[in-house]
């Protein structure tokens, strides 16, 4: 095999600060390399150097080269824009993160990738616009013809990356640069694209350059695997080496970290009483304040569940698929249609008021986004205590003390409670929202997706000290998310959720093992898997056991 | 689009209504017209006669219907001071405002928006600073101070272009820049964060990925995204210069205008021409709205397709 891209001592800054610092990797033709790291990592830098968009990003190539071609290599760091923008989409195609934003949302998709074909290969446009049908056929988007003149907003996540594969493969390019681009999907959708992938690379001979953060995805896809964090690289391995014999300390920690199926949930707890019990809810929405009846979807469509004390209840689902709904339905926050929720023995739904707010100290939620869930103008002692001076818990004297206690609880300093969210990091901002939730001794916690955008070290310390909790305070939770390998580590029970309805409740290896609905066992054969790891012990024994030990990245300013 | 179409002509039908009230409504709100148009010293008689003759001694409700009725007449009532329906009187008056504004808005489009990019694609060199730095000084400058200045170098002491009346295109071009001169300012200012929030965004990323020339990423995909929000603020910013700006303008250069009308009959307190000229500059800003609206359907298809 020949080298199809050489990065050498490549170095990236921003302004002063160096996000890569002297990295160098190859890429053969033909083959798939991935790029690993956590955020601030340098990975996504690293690509973006390479398509040299980098300085549109505010970033500058420091030092290094970056060569490309089989026979005749060019230095792109060296390469002039005009020189770029026939590399650019024709023999170097990258697709993005976020197919949702990544497309132009006021131009049909038949267009967006016209313009690709139309500038490389000079057809015309009704030519172009051909050409980009057969794209279409080959990224496998049904009704290929009829989809050119949608607009973005009319297709799925799914079906929109498949757009963005199809726009950079339409000049069937010899390197393929992939930045996350299965992160802001379903595991299912992910595994049909990570499928398709795999499939045109090996039809075209293209080389695939994969950025993630999910080792699962590394398992499925790549042949090489580069490490980075902080901006260096930490180790390049062949995948199976890196799976069975990881050299750095680094990588070791990141695979113990990482949460894979079939590793085990929690011990059972001993039977209590039942703190949340939720019957036949179902709650819709219209269109509008005046939509007839018949106009309303239902999102959350008859569900029961129940969670004991001290119990985790994991909820798993696609996107859309009703579990925020059914989260905001049982805490009131959006009104159910008709069924009961009963939370500490009160029936909530026969609440309003008055009872309905002083009933509320007994359920409190975590949310998904650390940034947007604390206001960026409080304190942290005002914002972790907002909730118990709400319910008259804490006088205004004792304020201080109760948010120390709190931040203490969840693992942070005491003097973090005088400052402000921005000077924390994304795991310390969930933390905080955490002992927001405590502040008011609650018997529930629900937490809607609260560890899915940490990365996973981070997210593991979050889940263990969640788990802490539970065991010391008898806390239940309901454990909201998507991936199904972290409601593994965290869950009693899981409950499968698929288009409104709960298709399958059990205990967690019980459903995990021996899925009886035909939806949960699709849904877990799109999980991507690690490859097993031959040296489990050894790896788990310093680092899975500890993971808190792990340095968070440190906030910005203190 | 239909049942767009339908709701957004029922909403300009609500709104003509309201308007038609709230005019009538002012001019009785402003006191005693009899005063105004026949002055002091009448006798009871005739003054009688008059408030009869006007229909002023109905009630309200009837007044009310009687002047909705006007509207189908053809005529609107007759002006009490150039004793000629009020429909002849605004009529005349339409094309010369017409005119103004027209030109006015194609000034505003043809330097704001070219500006507005270059303010954003170079806004960390000297022309993206020098173009702001301008902008804000024109924002800062009121209509009627620019249209004086104006007139002072260009026609006091440069003696090139004449003060009043339109009947030359050299009468244009004072009037229009004092019009515009705010709005080009305003209208810069906010494509520059239009096209700056838009440049900003993923797809454009997408679109450099793609090869394209930096033309066309900002042109293309950039512009056509920003004029969005554009539009939204065109379009206030063309009603409220029908209706403020034209008033100001018109007056100071006697620009023979609905503007300049609106100002001598509030003065004269000739109510009917003020009833009918508030309430076709009201139209004006009406069909302005409803131009922008479909304009903003076509140019976002997500409103287009949408369940509008």
């Amino acid at each position: 095999m020949s080298v199809l891209l050489s990065v050498r001592d490549l170095s990236i800054a921003f302004g002063s600060h160096m996000a890569v610092e002297r990295l160098s990797f190859e890429v053969e033709a033909g083959e798939t390399v991935a790029i690993v790291g956590e955020s601030g990592s340098g990975k996504s830098a690293t690509a973006l150097a390479i398509m040299r968009l980098i300085e549109r990003e505010g970033g500058r190539i420091a030092d290094g080269s970056i060569l490309f071609g089989a026979d005749a290599a060019s230095d792109l760091a060296r390469a002039s824009e005009a020189q770029m923008r026939r590399v650019r989409g024709n023999r170097i195609a990258m697709v993005f993160q976020e197919p949702m934003t990544s497309l132009n949302p006021v131009m049909r998709v038949g267009g967006q990738v016209a313009e690709a074909i139309m500038r490389h290969r000079g057809l015309s446009r009704a030519h172009a616009l051909e050409e980009a049908e057969q794209a279409f056929e080959r990224v496998c988007i049904p009704e290929p013809k009829r989809r050119l003149s949608q607009f973005p907003h009319e297709l799925s996540g799914g079906l929109r990356q498949r757009v963005m594969i199809a726009m950079a493969l339409a000049c069937r390019p010899q390197l393929l640069i992939a930045d996350e681009p299965t992160t802001a999907l379903d595991v299912t959708t992910q595994a049909e694209i990570l499928q398709l992938i795999r499939s045109l690379q090996s039809e075209t001979g293209m080389a695939v350059l994969f950025i993630t953060h999910d080792m699962g995805v590394v398992g499925e896809i790549a042949d090489r695997i580069v490490v980075m964090r902080k901006g260096a690289l930490v180790e390049k391995a062949s995948v199976e080496r890196f799976f069975s014999r990881p050299f750095a300390d680094y990588s070791k920690a990141l695979l113990a970290a990482t949460p894979r199926l079939g590793a085990g949930g929690p011990e059972a707890p001993a039977e209590g009483e039942t703190v949340l019990r939720v019957e036949n809810l179902t709650t819709s929405f219209g269109t509008g304040g005046f939509a007839p009846k018949a106009s309303r979807r239902t999102i959350v469509d008859g569900v029961s569940l129940s969670i004991g004390r001290g119990e985790t209840l994991g909820l798993v689902g696609e996107s859309g698929c009703g579990k925020s709904t059914l989260a905001r339905s049982i805490l009131r926050l959006v009104e159910p249609d008709r069924g009961t929720v009963e939370i500490g023995g009160r029936d909530w739904t026969a609440l309003s008021g008055d009872r309905l707010m002083t009933a509320r100290r007994d359920a409190q939620m975590v949310f998904q986004d650390p940034y947007a869930s604390l206001n960026p103008r409080m304190a942290v002692r005002e914002a972790i205590t907002e909730p118990a001076r709400i319910h008259s818990l804490v006088s205004a004297r004792d304020a201080r003390d109760l948010a120390v206690s709190l931040v203490e609880k969840v693992g942070l300093e005491a003097d973090c409670v005088d400052r402000f969210p921005h000077q924390f990091s994304g795991g310390q901002r969930q933390r905080l929202a955490i002992a927001r939730a405590l502040s008011v001794q609650p018997k529930l916690i629900i937490a809607d997706e609260a560890v899915s955008a940490l990365d996973v070290s981070i997210a593991r310390q979050v889940t263990d000290l969640m788990l802490d909790l539970q065991q010391r305070e008898g806390l239940s939770f309901l454990f909201i998310s998507h991936d199904i390998a972290v409601v593994e580590r965290v869950s009693h029970r899981i409950a499968v959720m698929h288009a409104g309805r709960i298709v399958e409740t059990g205990r967690t290896d019980h459903v995990l093992r021996a899925p009886r609905d035909p939806y949960t066992r699709r849904l877990l054969s799109a999980v991507p898997r690690l490859p097993a790891i031959a040296t489990e012990e050894r790896l788990s024994g310093q680092y899975a056991a500890n993971a808190s030990a792990w340095p968070e990245v440190e906030p910005l300013s203190a | 689009m239909l049942k767009y179409m339908t709701r957004a002509g029922l909403k300009i039908v609500i709104t003509f209504l309201a308007i038609v009230t709230l005019a009538f409504a002012a001019t009785r709100l402003s006191g005693d017209p009899i005063n105004y148009i026949a002055g002091q010293g009448l006798t009871q008689a005739d003054r009688d006669l008059l408030v009869t003759y006007y229909g002023l001694d109905r009630s309200i409700l009837e007044q009310y219907l009687a002047f909705m009725g006007s509207f189908f007449d053809g005529e609107f009532g007759l002006s009490f001071v150039e004793r000629r329906p009020v429909s002849v009187v605004i009529a005349e008056r339409i094309w010369p405002s017409l005119q103004l504004l027209l030109a006015s808005t194609a000034l505003t489009l043809a330097l704001a928006i070219p500006l507005g990019i270059v303010a954003a694609v170079w806004r960390k060199s000297w022309v993206g600073s020098a173009v702001m730095t301008l902008a804000f000084l024109f924002y800062a400058v009121p209509n009627f101070v620019l249209a004086v200045f104006m007139i002072l170098v260009f026609s006091y002491w440069l003696n090139w272009l004449p003060v009043v009346g339109n009947g030359t295109w050299a009468h244009f071009l004072m009037p229009t820049i004092a019009m515009s001169g705010l709005l080009i300012a305003g209208l810069t200012r906010f494509t520059r964060n239009a096209m700056l929030d838009v440049l900003g965004q993923d797809f454009i990323r997408t679109a450099r990925a793609k090869g394209l020339a930096e033309t066309e990423v900002i042109l293309r995909h950039g512009l056509r995204n920003a004029s969005i929000t554009i539009l939204s603020v065109i379009g206030l910013q063309v009603a409220s210069l029908a209706a403020a700006g034209s008033v100001v303008v018109e007056s100071i250069f006697a620009w023979p205008g609905i503007g300049e009308l609106l100002v001598r009959s509030a003065i004269q307190r000739d109510y009917p021409v003020l009833q009918f000229g508030v309430i076709a500059v009201s139209i004006a800003v009406l069909i302005i709205n409803a131009v922008v609206d479909l304009a903003y359907t076509w140019a976002d298809p997500r409103i287009r397709l949408g369940e509008a």
